[in-house]
């Protein structure tokens, strides 16, 4: 296990930048999750961080060594690929005990951790077989296993869920967090599915256009948003934004929007009296009141344990959810009031926190 | 889905009007034979009827313009079997054979891996490959026959102007420099196919296996060893079937460079078929020849497909 530490990494293709100077932290036995929207450059920092891409500049050390200038397969790491990459010529067990037969192991050597991976991943069944004869998952497992038996100082994951049903994915999910509290093998794992960071991660680090956006606990980076990016990738579904003017004269400070609607919001600096700002406000923060801001019910999206409500705000369209059974029907004239202290306020131009 | 009906439904229900005719037009096996049959009737015509006659006139001492020919058994193999010039071309042919498929092989494998890497003007560079490939084998068997020539060869002059020999080399005249240098000609022609397909079938395999290998600790050589290689031995039966198959086939090159000589050092079993069926007219004994080369190419073929056969983890099936 160990650190890993990426400071003021950049990453050029010919002459066109795609990370412009990337530092994270990552502390050893942590879990952090690199997430953003495609071509935001985690897979490229993933695979700088393997070794599979040069590093333009800036510097990336696993435990106390730079690694810039060391090999792949010197950097003590493993990786699960996207689409696992099993050697479709080697049965599973032979897939997980390349690594160790190639570094010239003894085979009595490479049964015992073959085995032991297997047991953890619950492979014993499948070790004589060729990936053709696997399922989706079971595949998933044996890549796992590969990178288990090598006992690396870091783990890397690529996107490896993205190849699963969505039944599977919640299931292999579960499975890989269980793994990682077991083992506490430092990993980054990277994906665009903001479920995914926050339900595994230790720490998220959000990506857009290859620079961080920000990094933190998946409940400060639900709580807090640093900018209006941040708070519209993460959460489902996505938080509401509306546009409005900020109003501060005494009181209790609010945002009014083009229409005439009073959102209410918990405090703003005075000096930010008439500043155009976007609101935002998470569906969950929204609920029924006699007073609140006036919408038309356009559909109602009943799952059981909740209520999704799509209504229409002026032109606008809002989301909100309601974990209690209201009897609503598309067509109806409500008041929805935002929660005033779960409000976030951006800045309109920057899309900065204020 | 739907279901697919094993005939199609016959409106001929109506008592006796069912012919027989209705059912052969009708019936799905039956519609299957009449779709195969143009395809099949091609094939009959011009690969099995050949074939077929080729071997029964193995059998008889026909010879050109006698038609017919009386039914003598074994009699032209009885021959053969005595004849030396036949057993030298046997060898001739297992020679060119061999050395040329081999080196086609190697140097066809090693240019493959050498495009498959990034480089400048790469489409352009594979699309050269091809070239010896495009070329009708007469036009390049002509070139090469200049390249060879006793007096003007491109390639004496060179070394004679290197200082490296003082006089010509008799290429084609001289048993062994002809040997070789009908080998050379076959390889150069033949490496495009084997280059180009083995190329494919290295475009075929996933690069993620090649950086997952490569993070588990394997050297380049290791790469190719475990990776490449295996994955490549499918692709690698069938082209050097094919590769063998029309080597030891070959004809027209030989044929346009030394017709068989010098003292039939380069007769391959296909020229000397020729020669005594075709040129002396004696079709019985070429075609006992051109006969005696089936259990070759069985041979060839038997091997590919045991070869192929063991390689379990090609098949998706599921044995559980």
């Amino acid at each position: 296990m160990a650190s890993v530490q990426i400071h003021d990494v950049r990453k050029s293709f010919g002459g066109f930048e795609v990370l412009h100077g990337v530092s994270v932290p990552i502390e050893d036995g942590a879990f952090v999750v690199l997430v953003g929207p495609s071509g935001c450059g985690k897979s490229t920092l993933l695979r700088m961080l393997a070794g599979l891409e040069k590093i333009t500049s800036g510097t990336i050390s696993i435990g106390d060594r730079v690694v810039n200038d060391v090999q792949p397969k010197e950097r003590d790491i493993a990786m699960v690929f996207q689409n696992y990459a099993l050697y479709p010529h080697m049965t599973v067990a032979q897939n997980m005990g390349f690594s160790l037969k190639l570094r010239g192991a003894e085979k009595s050597e490479i049964d015992t951790k073959v085995n032991r991976a297997a047991d953890i991943l619950d492979l014993r069944r499948l070790l004589d077989r060729f990936p053709r004869q696997l399922s989706g998952g079971q595949r998933q497992r044996v890549a796992m296993g590969r990178a288990i038996v090598r006992d690396p100082q870091v783990f890397l994951f690529d996107e490896p869920l993205s190849n699963l049903d969505a039944k599977l994915r919640v299931a292999m999910r579960a499975e890989i967090k269980e793994l990682h509290q077991r083992l506490k093998t430092t990993t980054v794992y990277v994906t665009h599915d903001q479920i995914e960071a926050m339900t595994m991660a230790d720490k998220i680090v959000v990506m857009q256009d290859g620079i961080v956006e920000q990094m933190g606990s998946p409940l400060e980076l639900y709580d807090h948003p640093d900018n209006k990016f941040v708070a519209g990738f993460i959460g489902s579904p996505a938080m509401n934004f509306l546009e409005g003017t900020l109003k501060v004269n005494g009181g209790q400070p609010w945002v009014e929007t083009a229409n005439g609607a009073r959102l209410p919001v918990a405090a703003a600096p005075a000096a930010s009296n008439g500043k155009a700002v976007t609101y935002g406000i998470r569906p969950e923060h929204l609920e029924f009141a006699d007073d609140g801001i006036e919408a038309e019910i356009v559909v109602v999206e009943p799952t059981g344990s909740e209520t999704q409500i799509v209504a229409r705000i002026g032109t606008q369209d809002i989301i909100a959810i309601f974990r209690d059974r209201r009897r609503v029907e598309p067509g109806d004239k409500v008041h929805l009031r935002p929660r005033a202290a779960s409000a976030h306020l951006f800045d309109k131009d920057t899309g900065k926190r204020i | 889905m739907t279901t697919i009906p094993t005939s199609l439904p016959t409106p001929t229900r109506h008592f006796g009007k069912s012919s027989a005719w209705d059912r052969l037009r009708t019936n799905r096996n039956w519609l299957a034979i009449w779709f195969m049959l143009p395809a099949a009737a091609f094939l009959i015509l011009f690969l099995a009827y050949p074939l077929f006659l080729g071997v029964w006139m193995s059998f008889t001492d026909d010879r050109i313009g006698r038609g017919g020919g009386n039914f003598v058994g074994l009699e032209n193999y009885e021959w053969l079997k005595d004849d030396s010039i036949f057993w030298l071309s046997v060898f001739n042919t297992l020679l060119y054979t061999i050395v040329a498929s081999a080196i086609k092989f190697a140097v066809g494998l090693y240019l493959a891996l050498l495009l498959n890497r990034h480089m400048p003007f790469k489409a352009l560079i594979r699309a050269a490959v091809l070239i010896p490939f495009i070329v009708p084998t007469v036009l390049s068997a002509i070139a090469f026959w200049w390249i060879y020539d006793s007096q003007f060869s491109i390639i004496s002059w060179s070394l004679i102007k290197m200082g490296l020999i003082d006089h010509n080399i008799n290429f084609l005249g001289d048993s062994s420099w002809a040997r070789g240098s009908v080998i050379f000609a076959n390889i150069w022609r033949g490496v495009p196919f084997v280059a180009i397909t083995l190329l494919a079938g290295l475009q075929t395999v996933s690069p993620s296996l090649y950086e997952a290998a490569t993070l588990d600790g394997a050297t380049s050589w290791q790469r190719f060893r475990f990776i490449t290689y295996p994955l490549l031995t499918p692709i690698i039966a069938v082209v050097m079937t094919f590769s063998v198959l029309f080597t030891f086939t070959d004809f027209q090159l030989i044929w346009a460079l030394t017709r068989g000589g010098p003292v039939n050092a380069t007769h391959l079993m296909a020229t000397l078929s020729y020669q005594r069926g075709i040129l002396s007219g004696r079709l019985g004994e070429g075609a006992a020849i051109a006969t005696a080369m089936i259990p070759f190419l069985m041979a060839a073929i038997a091997i590919s497909w045991f070869g192929m056969q063991r390689r379990k983890w090609q098949q998706g099936t599921d044995n559980d």
